[in-house]
């Protein structure tokens, strides 16, 4: 029975996506532009993206790695452009490799030394995206003109997304979504009982190597929209949000993408009803609106549900005493 | 003197170190096949690290572990695993059943799914355990001995040659414990090779027919008749030992 609520929760929400333009236009008297609607559907792309990545990567307890590698990409951008200019392939590929050195390095750090897995992750957040910066102040200082909006990746600039990035993003997320299809029940295993999965005949170290992949592509695909402060809350929140509502894990990362989607959809046509709201910042921001509904009101988990719970227990046990004392 | 050909696990010269101590030291020993054996010793003494050595979820510093003859990599099909039961998240989201079917993932290989045989297999092992009930139940809903349960079971169905446990009756209820004892005893009857990490020396004796006893270093390792002397368990535990009397032991701070 549950299971049927959270499918036709699913249901309800692409449905909602489907109509989000055409509602929109109708309630708010908004005329969306041909802009708004690619940044929308990139927003969308992203967002069922990063959701169903994001899951692992809240369930392996890593929310945070996920903030350090998206921080770790800036210094890789100043160098993509300072090698090849102002191509987005070059910034992403730089972006991609910076990530995943950061990734190695906390591993590195961990197996090496006796330093903390939060303070490992602290020296390759801060280090990294300070590196970043300073590249990026040199850059600007160089005589080009082309290095401009470069700084876009700090923040994430929505507008700058154009009709061949939604291309890129779609053929990107069809081959996570069959990576994630083909090697669903080791991608289980190890984010449920790595030991056991090694111990067990899977190679373990491979798995995760290519599970830490996907979360590091889907980081730099999200670099241009959200940017690599934010970037962090479009691969968790959905993810968060999702687990209040199910306790399979299929349908948590279906569930997942769908709040993505209809986050990143959202939030970019919520944006588009003034022009000084920023794109990015919104969709995080309608994102962890749906973290918060969430929290509150799912059924079992939620913080209402317990309450009314445990105040019918109470009453329950009150009239039992009653009854038993008379 | 068993044959060569009749030991399921021969460990030589195995040693691992954390930060240049070293949490076990030149480890031999040899597991004849079918033994129900208990690993024993006091808090530090390197039980887990030796079955994690072992199965190479840890570096080792040095040494070689063969299983019925073949290393590790040889040998993944013959080894059955039941990791601590606090070693993982139980508020993961999935059920009982699911978790049971993931210790025959290795068995499908890559890319091949769980099917109608897999859920059967799963199901006949939950039975065996006595959780058939709560087959579609979710696993953060479970006690910790149902929790127990269920890696015994996901254990059972690997259907190994060898198994290794890392202290499974740690803090179960009695239901579990009996439970335990019965399977422990039907892989004993069918031939397998069963290692435990053990905590409680009054049941050695009743429960395991081979015994090691390990601090750092390998005490004593044979039958338990033999090995299971007020003097063996002094020299492991440092004489905190106190008597012995008729199986009954008296350990502090086991």
């Amino acid at each position: 029975m549950a299971e049927r609520r959270v499918w036709a929760m699913i249901a309800a929400l692409l449905a909602l996506g489907v109509l989000l333009v055409p509602l929109s236009q109708a309630l708010f008297g908004l005329r969306l532009t041909y802009t708004v609607r690619v940044v929308a559907l990139g927003g969308s792309l992203l967002g069922a993206l990063s959701g169903a990545v994001g899951c692992f990567a809240v369930l392996r307890r890593e929310s945070l790695l996920g903030d350090a590698l998206s921080h770790a990409a800036l210094p890789g951008v100043a160098v993509g452009f300072l090698l090849a200019g102002r191509q987005l392939g070059a910034l992403l590929v730089g972006a991609g490799i910076a990530s995943w050195l950061g990734l190695r390095l906390v591993a590195a750090i961990l197996r090496t030394t006796r330093i903390k897995q939060d303070a490992a992750l602290g020296i390759v957040l801060a280090s990294f995206f300070a590196a970043g910066i300073a590249l990026l102040t040199y850059i600007q200082s160089l005589p080009e003109a082309s290095q401009a909006g470069l700084d876009s990746f700090i923040f994430g600039q929505a507008a700058a997304i154009i009709a061949s990035d939604i291309a890129l993003l779609g053929a990107v997320g069809l081959a996570v979504t069959l990576v994630l299809a083909l090697l669903w029940k080791e991608f289980k295993l190890i984010t449920f009982d790595a030991e056991f999965a090694s111990a067990g005949g899977l190679r373990g170290g491979l798995i995760d190597a290519l599970l830490s992949t996907l979360i590091v592509v889907t980081i730099v695909l999200g670099l241009q929209l959200a940017g690599v402060i934010l970037m962090v809350g479009m691969l968790i929140a959905p993810a968060i949000a999702a687990r209040q509502w199910t306790h399979s894990l299929e349908q948590m990362v279906v569930l997942a993408a769908a709040l993505g989607a209809f986050a990143g959809g959202s939030g970019a046509v919520i944006s588009a009803l003034d022009s000084d709201i920023p794109t990015g910042p919104m969709i995080i921001v309608v994102a962890f609106a749906l973290v918060a509904l969430s929290i509150t009101l799912a059924p079992g988990r939620g913080v209402l549900w317990r309450q009314l719970r445990q105040r019918e227990n109470r009453r329950h046990f009150r009239s039992r005493r009653l009854e038993t004392g008379a | 003197m068993p044959e060569p050909a009749e030991l399921a696990l021969v460990i030589d010269d195995l040693t691992v170190a954390y930060d240049q101590k070293p949490a076990i030291w030149d480890i031999d020993l040899e597991v004849p096949q079918g033994a129900l054996m208990a690993i024993v010793g006091p808090n530090g003494a390197g039980k887990s690290t030796l079955i994690k050595a072992a199965l190479n979820l840890i570096p080792r510093a040095a040494g070689s572990v063969l299983f019925h003859g073949k290393p590790y990599e040889a040998a993944r099909h013959l080894v059955g695993y039941v990791p601590q039961r606090g070693s993982v998240d139980w508020d993961f989201p999935t059920s009982v059943l699911d978790v049971v079917t993931m210790g025959l993932y290795g068995k499908l290989g890559w890319l091949r799914r769980p099917g109608r045989r897999e859920r059967a297999q799963a199901l006949a092992a939950l039975e065996q355990v006595g959780l058939l009930d709560y087959a579609g139940r979710q696993i953060s809903q479970l006690s910790g001995g149902q929790q127990q349960r269920t890696f015994l079971a996901r254990a059972l169905v690997q259907d190994a040659q060898i198994y290794f446990m890392d202290e499974p009756f740690a803090a179960v209820d009695a239901t579990t414990e009996a439970a335990i004892v019965n399977i422990l005893r039907e892989l004993n009857k069918r031939g397998r090779t069963v290692l435990v990490v053990h905590h409680d020396l009054q049941t050695v004796p009743e429960y395991f027919d081979w015994l090691t006893l390990l601090n750092v270093e390998v005490v004593a390792s044979g039958p338990t008749c033999q090995v299971f002397t007020l003097d063996n368990l002094q020299k492991t535990y440092g004489g905190r030992v106190t008597s012995l009397h008729g199986g009954q032991v008296l350990a502090a701070g086991g």
